[in-house]
């Protein structure tokens, strides 16, 4: 009976293996890894200074509540309201911002997207790369165009901190358009590569939090019910062998 | 004190039997418990793949109650609702826990019936005297669909939004009636408020109620004829003196103390899931549906959720719109003729010819394949592959009169084996 059913399987596996073999990987750009990590919670408070600071004039983060953040955060009331706190809002509000829509898209041309779910909707390393991926662009509205997003709408909010720079194109193929190499510095900004690149994490991190906030307590409280139903697979199995113990 | 206690338990004991009889003397509570439970005899080798059907029953629980309690708090209006499910994930309490439970089970659902209805496969549980039960699980399974896709719609996110629009807009290929159709359905020109505000009507009321009323048919039908087994023999042919199949065990306690350890493995898997990766990657919740529907922007890559996949291969496989609606309404239909294409008088897999499980082996790969190239973009080699795979499917069904007519097969035991 084990070789019949086998038969089967090796038919089902041997139809699927020849599917898989010739389906070939994807391609896509290179992202580098952003390696959020949501426990990190001194980077989480940074992330939400820079985040106050930098995107919340035109981004709003509608779905996060002040206060649930503080306390996500380990931020005091008084921390909170000193800290991230810069409108009339009261600590129960959602990070809105003043900006209407309709002057949004006059100056940008699109709405900026609200930032509540934004990490879960294009993964941290897409966020990561694209706050790096800034460069400058004459041709652009703004002044500036990304590597990850091309023809971004977003001006560079974060070029004092990593300065400006401009892309050196490279023809590798005969006729086909040039691409990116590499970059040259236009004007220094007031943090080293490696520390731009802890403040785009910082952000990123935010990001992911304030994506799914329950996160850690979902993870904390998965251990304890896998635990419950190890413990409730164990008694049901004695249950069941006892019940059987007359069935020949 | 002792006596006290007994006195206690035994006016208890007779205050229930007492009660008991009262009921009896006016529903047959007694005479239901016995014909269903106690005296309802199955195979005592029940292998694991028996566990499925008592485990979709867990999964329609689990997708009930979440459900009712999310319906507590969702808002069905284009304006509110997505605002509304992000509400429940961040402010309500253990609303993030109800709302991953109801979105892990919509796939949990779905695996768990496509592993039932292979079981049906395997061990041959469409075929007389069957043939009802299994129609009535397909009735179920068709509902299970719209339930899915009705449901799928009501978090309004982007995926969501374009999810419903591709598939209302298959209806408009029918001719003549088909752009009516599709209008009707929606209730406007586009999916709007007004669509979202009926499928939630169907995904909370209608479909919950047909989808109860065939599952207690189907359990109806099944214990009239009995459950069949591995051995694809029938064990009411073999009663003891006392009129007691020989190879059977009553379902209580026997055989819900075993579904009790396989609802344990369950949920343990569920749980795995709803606490350590409710996103399944991207396949149980869509990344694009982290944003709010937008009529104006398509997202980068519409595919369904995986469940639907294997037959939206199958539509794309076809260059013509009416002919793909056609075959892939056909993929769905098929397997209801199962118990009149297969004319092979044996049942299990155990004791059927290597053609058999070659052909069972192909179709099951074939619905892999395809349920992967559904995901991916038609693309290069992709639709060539779903042609290929959509061939190997329905050739599974339309050539089986000719390749079980004349089946080697085993010679099939009288009595259960192991």
């Amino acid at each position: 009976m084990r070789r019949k059913l086998a038969a089967t399987a090796a038919a089902a596996l041997v139809t699927a293996l020849t599917a898989l073999v010739a389906f070939g990987a994807g391609e896509g750009l290179e992202l580098a890894p952003a390696n959020a990590n949501v426990k990190n919670t001194p980077s989480l408070q940074r992330g939400a200074k820079y985040f106050v600071n930098y995107c919340l004039g035109c981004h709003s983060a509608q779905y996060v509540r002040y206060n649930k953040l503080a306390e996500g955060l380990l931020l005091t009331e008084d921390q909170l309201i000193d800290n991230l706190i810069f409108s009339d809002q009261q600590p129960f509000d959602t990070m809105t911002n003043a900006m209407r829509s309709e002057d949004a898209e006059r100056w940008f041309g699109i709405d900026p997207p609200d930032l509540s779910l934004i990490a879960r909707a294009r993964g941290v390393d897409y966020l990561y790369n694209f706050l790096r991926g800034f460069y400058v662009d004459e041709t652009s509205a703004t002044g500036a165009n990304n590597v990850v997003l091309p023809n971004t709408a977003m001006p560079h909010v974060l070029w004092e901190l990593q300065g400006l720079r401009r892309p050196v194109y490279e023809q590798t193929e005969e006729g086909a358009a040039p691409v990116i190499a590499g970059f040259e510095v236009v004007r220094p900004g007031l943090l080293s590569e490696a520390e731009y690149d802890q403040v785009a994490r910082d952000i990123v991190n935010f990001l992911a939090y304030i994506g799914e906030p329950m996160k850690l307590e979902r993870q904390s409280l998965g251990i304890r019910v896998i635990g419950f139903l190890l413990v409730f697979l164990l008694l049901a199995w004695m249950l069941k062998r006892e019940i059987w113990r007359d069935v020949a | 004190m002792a006596t006290r206690d007994r006195d206690v338990f035994d006016s208890l004991g007779n205050g229930l039997s007492a009660l008991g009889g009262w009921i009896d003397q006016r529903f047959p509570m007694t005479k239901l418990i016995k014909e269903h439970a106690t005296e309802y005899y199955a195979a005592k080798n029940f292998n694991v793949w028996y566990g499925f059907g008592v485990l979709a029953l867990v999964v329609l629980v689990i997708q009930l109650v979440t459900g009712i309690w999310l319906t507590m708090n969702y808002k069905p209006s284009a304006e509110d609702a997505f605002a509304s499910v992000e509400y429940i994930m961040r402010d309500v309490d253990w609303g993030w826990l109800i709302r991953y439970m109801h979105s892990t089970g919509a796939s949990a659902f779905f695996i768990v019936v496509y592993l039932h209805m292979f079981r049906g496969l395997m061990y041959g549980s469409y075929k007389k005297p069957r043939e009802l039960v299994w129609l009535i699980g397909m009735g179920i399974y068709l509902l299970l669909m719209a339930e899915a896709f009705f449901g799928y719609l009501l978090p309004w996110g982007n995926m969501s939004y374009w999810g419903a629009q591709v598939i209302v807009s298959l209806f408009g290929a029918i001719p003549v009636i088909g752009e009516g159709l599709a209008e009707w359905i929606r209730g406007d020109y586009y999916i709007s408020d007004i669509t979202l505000n009926r499928f939630f009507a169907f995904h909370v009321v209608a479909v919950p109620l047909m989808l109860i009323l065939l599952v207690v048919v189907h359990i109806m039908a099944l214990h009239e004829v009995g459950s069949l087994n591995p051995d694809g023999i029938e064990i009411k042919e073999h009663k003891g003196p006392d009129g007691k199949p020989l190879d059977g065990v009553p379902f209580y306690p026997y055989h819900t103390s075993k579904d009790l350890v396989i609802i344990a493995v369950f949920l343990i898997a569920f749980a795995a899931v709803v606490f350590f990766a409710p996103e399944m990657g991207g396949y149980f919740l869509e990344h694009a549906n982290f944003e709010p529907a937008d009529p104006l922007q398509t997202p980068e890559h519409i595919a369904p959720v995986w469940y639907f996949t294997p037959f939206y291969a199958i539509l794309r496989a076809v260059p013509d719109k009416l002919l793909g609606v056609t075959l892939m309404g056909l993929a769905v239909l098929l397997p209801a003729f199962l118990p009149w294409l297969d004319r092979c008088r044996v049942k299990s897999i155990r004791y059927r010819s290597w053609t058999y499980k070659v052909a069972l082996g192909v179709f099951a790969g074939s619905f892999i394949a395809l349920g992967y190239l559904g995901l991916q973009p038609a693309t290069g080699i992709y639709p060539m592959l779903s042609r290929v795979f959509t061939v190997l499917y329905f050739a599974f069904f339309l050539l089986m009169p000719f390749y079980t007519r004349y089946e080697k097969t085993k010679p099939v035991p009288t009595r259960v084996t192991k």
